[in-house]
Formats: C-alpha cells, structure tokens, sequence
C-alpha cells in the first residue's frame, strides 16, 4: 500500500472523497483514471484550488487537495483561513515537499513556517508523518474526521515499525533521563540514529515522534518535563511557530520551565541542494544532530563518529 | 415580463432601499454598494432562483453567492420582504446578540457562504457547479460580484478553470455601478472594454441595464447561454441608486448618517427630490 492506494481505497469506499491538485500529480498520477470527475484539476491555481474544494465541502464532499506544501500553506493562505477555516469544513490540505524535502529547489519552495501557519487558523489539525508507513497510519484518522486538516506529506521509506495511530497522540520512542527528543516529520529518522551515538556516549535518551502538531499531546510534553531531562527539539521548520514554539506555550500554560536546545532555522532560509547535503550542510544529519546535542552539554562532540546521513531524493517537482 | 408583475417587484426594491436607508446609521453601512443591487437581488429572489425559506438545505435548490459581501443590507432586506428572516433582526444590526454585521454569514439562513473578502466566492460557487454537474442536477449557480471586485485575480482565475471544465451552470453577476471603494473605477484600474475580456476567458457573456426588470429577466430566463461555456451577465447599476443625493458619488460608498438624515432620505426615495446631506462619510474601510 502506498499514498495513492490508500486514496483509491479511500475514495472508491466513500463517494464523498474528492481528489483535487493545483497540478502537482507526483504521487497521484494514476488516480484520473480511477476516479473519473472525482479527481479535479485546476491547474496552477492553488486559491482557486481551495475555494473551489471550500464549494464541493459545501455539498458535503470531502476533498483531498494536493499541491507543493509552500504554495498551499503561503500563496493560498487567505483562501484557506478564510474559507476553510471560517467555515470550518472538512478541507484535507496535502503538502508536497514540505520542509527540508523541496532539497534542491530553493527558498522559493521552502515550506518552513507552514506548521506555524495551518495551527494559527481556528479548528485546523496539523499533522506531520516520520515516514510513509506513519502518513498511512496517520491518514485514515485524518480523513474521516469532520475538522479541516494540514499533513506534510512524507513518502520516505520508514526505517522504524510504528505504533497505531490516535488523533492528538504522540508516539513515544523512548525514554531517558537525561535527554529527550521531540521531533516530526522527515528528520525522525535521523533523530533514531543521534539517539544510537548519544546511548552509545552512556547517555540515557528518550525520543518522540509527535505525529500530531494541532492538537498537541500535552500530556506526553509534560510527562517528559516532569523527567527533568535536557528537552531538544528537531524541527526542519523556522524556529518561530513550530515545535519550539508549541512546547513554550504548554510550559507557560501550565506554569513551568525546562532546559530546551532548539535545532530549528533561524531567521533563513536553508542553503539548497541534494535532501543528503542539505542535512549535512545546516547541521541535522544523525551525527550533526548528536554533535550539536554533546555540545550544548558542555561535552566534546568529537566522540561521535562521522557518517553521512543515508538519503537519496524522493522525487523532484 | 407584465406590467403588474413589474411594478410588483419595483414595490418590493422599494421596501429594500428603505431597509437599507435605516441601516445607513448609528454604525452605518455600505449605502451605495448595496443601493446599486437591490433591483438585481429583489428580481433573483422574487422571480427567478428556486429559493425559498422552506428549501434551504435542498441540494436541489438554485444558489446565490454574494461576492462583494458589503452589500449585505441589500441582501437582508430582501431577506426581510420576502420571509426569509424576522425584520426585527435588523434592529441588531452592529449588535454582538446577534451576526447582523457588515458582511454575510452562515449565521442568516439564506446566506450560503460567509464573503467579505473580495474574490473569494467565485472559486467557492465553481466548487459548487462543480458537484451540481457531477450529480446530474441542473439548479442554477449564480456569484455576484462588485466591478472593483474584478481588479482581485482570483475573479479571473476562477473563470478560466471554469471555462476550462465546461462548468456552464455557473453564472457570474458583475454589478458594475462604475465605482470601487473611494474612486471611479476607470480612473484607477479601468474595466472597460470589459464583457470582451470575460469572453477572451471562455464565458459567453450579456449586457443589460441592472435596474431593469424586463431586461433581468429576458437574460436571467436565457440561461445557461451555452452548453459548455460559464455565463457572464454584466449589469450596468448606478452607486447609490433611488437617491439622487447620494447617487453616483465617489464618497457614498459607506454612509453612517443622522437619524434626521435616514428621515430625509426615506422621503427623497419616495419624491426623488434630493436632499441635502452635511454628515461626513467614511471612505475608507
């Protein structure tokens, strides 16, 4: 099963799914021939895309819209607080590329502030999968529930066998007491493998792969505050409006402080290039990301082996 | 059309510019956007669409999206005269008991889809089209959209993809009363020649005079013009129509009169002697 099999499963079940683009069609190429007028495109035209999906939820479909994360989310924006969100329809927005994954495309397509966007619009989820095995336990939950939603779409093969999915839940890793990671998205895998040379330094680390951005798993959040270990969030998203962002809310909320390392972009845009040597490049590689967490320590990173990231480029748009 | 049914429907436009007269204070609205489409809208309800307060959440009903929301008094006016809503929620008006406000909202049966923000709802009635043509239902789409309203791309955008998918239950109103918020609209982005340029998007496209019933009805009656084209129909309207104080003018856009003044004004629509008016508008908003 992949992405657009579980749509063609989805859709040939459930008369309501509609299946929409702003001609982006890399990963749905072969859904027009399944679905008939079910699948709509309209072009390069991602507000149109929206108010026209906003129209179609209006008759009581559910439309499943796909376009690249940063022109959904940025250029379409307005469309997507203001109709969908206004009038709280069941829209299911899918963002190609988002984050580090647009690699070599250039800032133009860098989607990094779309987590801080989607999660600023009243009664919008945002969801944001490790792996493709994650968005598929993730996407029937997403799609069958009433509320609008954002998932950064994520089709890199899992190195990881994961938990079932529940809307709002956080899947927890592991568990350490003196460090834990918060991550999601396509840096998960490399957070797994900084946990392996940071356990093999004797440090105790938990992981967590937040899955789910809005609504947010408090609980888990607090439960690792209330550890006392080192909180380090991965994000391949602005600093602003993201993960790190998300945790000083629920600290404030609930009255309480911890020791955070936020490795997020700050105040740039990521230099572009192949997804291996952009990792490499902006320091979020396995070893980059264990490096940077010894150091913050105090510690010498040197221990920690050198290897490149294993990634190869998906598909480019 | 008959002469009876004419003057019925001029009665009825009547009555919605004196909602919209009463509004035009304490807070004001937008006066002279909404005076422009009230024969438009009174002639849709009254003798066109198949809407009525007892179908509402009919799938099969016609709809009518109303893209330059600031005419909303228009719209609840018409709402009032026709039964669609209780004519003591226009004394909520800018009230926060109840969503009488500025802009249509979900919160006013009748209304299909909130707007307020320009060039929002063409796209929206297309998705609707969309799914009417994919269910086999021939009811009607109709967006009606301001001429200033034409400068947002989206208009645009939207009629292409239209064209584009043959959506020919789509019907796009344009009430072109010649002004955008504070200026004539050919002294800032000019529109004109414009019905050639809706044609060079794909859509077949009529002209007629907006505050003429027999002409509404002759090209409303037409519809869809084409078996695979989107319909435009341009409406030539006057800003502030029905009072010649306010008429034509760039600063009659958002009226907050005295209560002196609605008395004047309510006079004025029925002599059509002008008044004159000292209150400062607000242009800007």
């Amino acid at each position: 099963m992949n992405y657009e099999e579980l749509i063609k499963h989805t859709a040939l079940a459930d008369e309501r799914i509609v299946v929409m683009t702003a001609e982006n069609r890399a990963l749905i190429r072969n859904l027009p021939a399944v679905l008939g007028p079910r699948f709509i495109d309209t072009g390069i035209t991602e507000q149109t895309l929206i108010g026209a999906a906003a129209g179609l939820a209006l008759r009581g479909r559910v439309p499943i819209l796909h376009a690249l994360a940063t022109f959904l989310t940025l250029r379409a924006f307005e469309f997507i607080r203001t109709d969908v969100g206004i009038g709280q329809l069941p829209v299911k927005l899918s963002g190609f590329v988002p984050g580090f994954l647009s690699d070599g495309n250039g800032p133009t397509h860098q989607a990094i502030e779309d987590v801080s966007l989607m999660r600023g619009i009243p009664g919008m989820t945002v969801f944001a999968p490790a792996d493709e095995q994650d968005m598929l336990a993730m996407l029937p939950a997403i799609w069958a529930s009433p509320q609008p939603a954002y998932v950064r779409v994520n089709t890199r093969p899992a190195n990881y066998e994961h938990a079932p999915f529940e809307l709002g839940k956080a899947e927890i890793v592991a568990e350490g007491t003196d460090i834990t990671i918060l991550t999601y998205g396509m840096l998960f895998e490399q957070t797994l493998v900084a946990r392996e040379l940071l356990q093999a330094q004797g440090k105790s680390v938990g992981l967590i792969n937040l899955r789910s951005l809005k609504p947010i798993d408090e609980a888990a959040l607090l439960e690792v505050v209330r550890r006392g270990s080192l909180i380090v969030t991965v994000e391949d998203h602005f600093v602003t409006g993201g993960l790190y962002s998300i945790l000083a809310e629920v600290l404030l909320r609930n009255q309480l402080t911890a020791r955070v390392l936020p490795l997020a972009l700050e105040e740039r845009w990521y230099r572009p290039g192949r997804l291996s040597a952009v990792l490499e490049y902006e320091g979020f590689t396995g070893h980059h990301i264990a490096r940077r967490i010894s150091e913050y320590l105090g510690e010498s990173g040197a221990a920690i082996a050198e290897g490149p990231a294993v990634l190869e480029n998906q598909f480019a748009e | 059309m008959l002469p009876e049914q004419q003057q019925k429907l001029q009665q009825l436009a009547l009555r919605v510019r004196e909602h919209i007269v009463r509004l035009s204070t304490d807070g004001g609205c937008f006066t002279g956007a909404s005076l422009s489409c009230a024969d438009l809208l009174v002639y849709l309800y009254a003798d066109c669409l198949n809407v009525r307060p007892d179908n509402l959440t009919d799938p099969s009903r016609d709809y009518l999206f109303l893209s330059k929301g600031h005419d909303v008094p228009a719209l609840y006016g018409t709402f009032v005269e026709l039964g669609f809503m209780d004519k003591a929620r226009l004394d909520q008006h800018l009230s926060t008991d109840d969503h009488i406000y500025w802009h249509p909202n979900r919160n006013v049966p009748g209304v299909e889809f909130h707007s307020g923000s320009l060039g929002h709802l063409p796209s929206v009635a297309l998705g609707v089209a969309m799914d009417c043509k994919m269910r086999g239902q021939d009811n009607k789409v109709i967006v009606i959209t301001g001429d200033g309203e034409l400068n947002e791309g989206t208009v645009w955008e939207s009629l292409l993809v239209a064209s584009a998918h043959k959506i020919n239950n789509l019907t796009l109103v344009v009430d072109r009363n010649h002004f955008q918020a504070n200026v004539a609209t050919e002294d800032l982005i000019p529109l004109e020649p414009m019905a050639p340029k809706f044609e060079a998007f794909g859509c077949e496209v009529r002209r007629i005079d907006g505050h003429d019933f027999a002409q509404l009805e002759e090209a409303f009656s037409a519809l869809p013009f084409s078996d695979t084209k989107p319909s435009v129909i341009i409406c030539d309207t006057v800003r502030g129509r029905g009072l010649p104080s306010i008429e034509a003018r760039a600063d009659r856009w958002f009226c907050n009169f005295s209560s002196e003044e609605v008395q004047e004004l309510l006079r004025e629509l029925h002599s059509q002697e002008a008044t004159t008016l000292t209150s400062e508008t607000l242009t800007v908003r």
